[in-house]
């Protein structure tokens, strides 16, 4: 086992990993409350395996991506230019962020898209330290009847819901585990 | 087959496409633009479907193409054969057995399962290209949610013809927001929309990607006096008899002999596999 370096812990088989790593990342956001394995990449701590590997999927020289909080050291920024090419940003022109929860909020400060390209929105890429199907209520395109998650902040998430069709999306990741909250989801949390 | 990266297209075009799809799903029916490129096939063709498939296969996935319904006509043997050659892919002409369907103008009459993944040949994505042909102003009308344009279009339709006399490519609304063109399938296929699989819709040539996920609610747009009617041939299958899937009609001759047969060739065959016989099951296999 070698050191952790910024050259190591990329895809092995960049078009398959990925491959697999989108199925995940695709099954999660059209079925809220799923929770799926993600693996595929050894990203410097603090990022989780499910994380390092989103990021290696999505992102590239065309996408920028904010690090927040203890997230920004120069282990994870040297490997992700190495890995991905992909520029490190203020949050407010991210189209990708990675942090706990405490750290990317408020969500304020994130784009939600405009009316006319509500595609031009923010994705969080939120690590937890659990992920469950217990929780908050999911409802909403992608959800048979209801689904539940675990959400670190019900009413946060249901403020993003209420600027449908604008608003940020969420993958939460945890370990080598994935889930997802797009927009379009409702949430309620029983009193 | 190591000529081509896995799936043809390279890792940062798929990336790109990855993420259009994403967004497709967190906003269903709202047509993300993506940076469409040229395919070894000309537009028209399946440019769009071929790469939002490219984008979504794995190795272990087994892959359907239907054209029309049928799974031997020229587009879909060509796409079948361009993935088994570029992906390495197991391919199926069975519905059942598929994990990914790329379909070109037909939804399968068997219902899809939520592994499944339906892939959209889209030719004009925009449902109000006709009414409107400037895309500011479209794109306008969807941020507005301003759709009245399309019901006096449906409106016209009714006072020319009695009915609403759009048969395919029958515009929905999708989770009470966006209005959407499902592709040219046939009417009858609209109900169908709201199924277990995740659907997605590519247009090449328009470098438009848009999506349904799961259990979405799509309604078919109409008036409370002239309901939406998902109709077909008013006949059964002549091969397999059924009487609940959407039917071709066969002109045989010059003397106006025709006949009905399933669009879907994978549901008929596996009904007539079954023993189902229809009015001219016989001579045909004579």
């Amino acid at each position: 086992m070698t050191a952790q370096t910024q050259f190591s812990g990329g895809f092995q088989n960049a078009p398959v990993q990925a491959a697999h790593a989108f199925r995940a990342a695709m099954t999660v956001m059209a079925q809220p409350g799923e929770i799926r394995d993600l693996r595929g990449a050894q990203p410097p701590k603090p990022l989780s395996i499910a994380a390092g590997t989103l990021l290696l999927t999505l992102c590239d020289p065309e996408t920028k991506v904010h690090l927040a909080g203890e997230f920004n050291t120069d282990g994870v920024r040297e490997w992700l230019t190495f890995h991905t090419g992909a520029p490190i940003s203020q949050a407010a022109v991210a189209d990708f962020a990675v942090g706990s929860w405490a750290e990317l909020s408020p969500l304020g400060s994130f784009r939600i898209g405009t009316a006319e390209y509500p595609d031009r929105s923010a994705t969080l890429i939120v690590e937890c330290d659990a992920l469950q199907q217990a929780g908050a209520i999911l409802s909403g395109p992608g959800i048979k009847d209801t689904a539940r998650l675990s959400l670190p902040d019900a009413p946060a998430l249901q403020a993003n819901a209420a600027l449908y069709p604008l608003g940020c999306d969420f993958f939460f990741t945890c370990g080598d585990r994935v889930a997802a909250l797009p927009r379009s989801t409702q949430i309620s949390v029983e009193a | 087959m190591n000529e081509y990266n896995f799936a043809y297209l390279d890792e940062q075009t798929k990336r790109m496409i990855r993420r259009a799809i994403l967004k497709a799903l967190a906003v269903p029916g709202y047509q993300v633009p993506f940076a469409s490129r040229e395919m070894p096939m000309p537009y028209g063709w399946g440019t769009g479907g071929v790469q939002v498939s490219a984008a979504t296969l794995t190795p272990e996935d087994t892959f359907k193409v239907i054209d029309q319904g049928a799974d031997d006509t020229t587009n879909a043997v060509s796409i079948r054969k361009f993935f088994e050659n570029t992906a390495g892919v197991k391919t199926t002409e069975e519905t059942e057995k598929a994990t990914v369907i790329q379909t070109r103008h037909r939804t399968p009459e068997a219902k899809l399962r939520k592994d499944q993944i339906i892939v959209y040949q889209v030719p004009i994505p925009e449902p109000l290209r006709f009414l409107e042909p400037r895309e500011t102003e479209t794109r306008k009308m969807h941020s507005l949610e301003e759709y009245g344009l399309m019901h006096v279009k449906l409106y016209e339709d009714i006072s020319q013809h009695g009915a609403i006399s759009t048969a395919y490519a029958y515009p929905v609304k999708v989770s009470d927001r966006y209005v959407m063109d499902p592709s040219p399938i046939p009417k009858f296929d609209n109900p169908k929309l709201e199924m277990d699989a995740i659907q997605l819709f590519g247009a090449g040539r328009e470098q438009r990607i848009y999506a349904v996920p799961p259990h979405t609610k799509v309604v078919s747009l109409d008036f409370e006096d002239y309901p939406f009617e998902a109709t077909k041939a008013d006949h059964p299958c002549d091969l397999c008899g059924a009487e609940d899937s959407y039917l071709d009609e066969v002109i045989m001759d010059d003397a106006g002999n025709r006949m009905f047969v399933c669009s879907d060739t994978d549901y008929c065959r596996s009904r007539r596999e079954a023993g189902h016989v229809g009015r001219l099951a016989e001579e045909n296999a004579a």
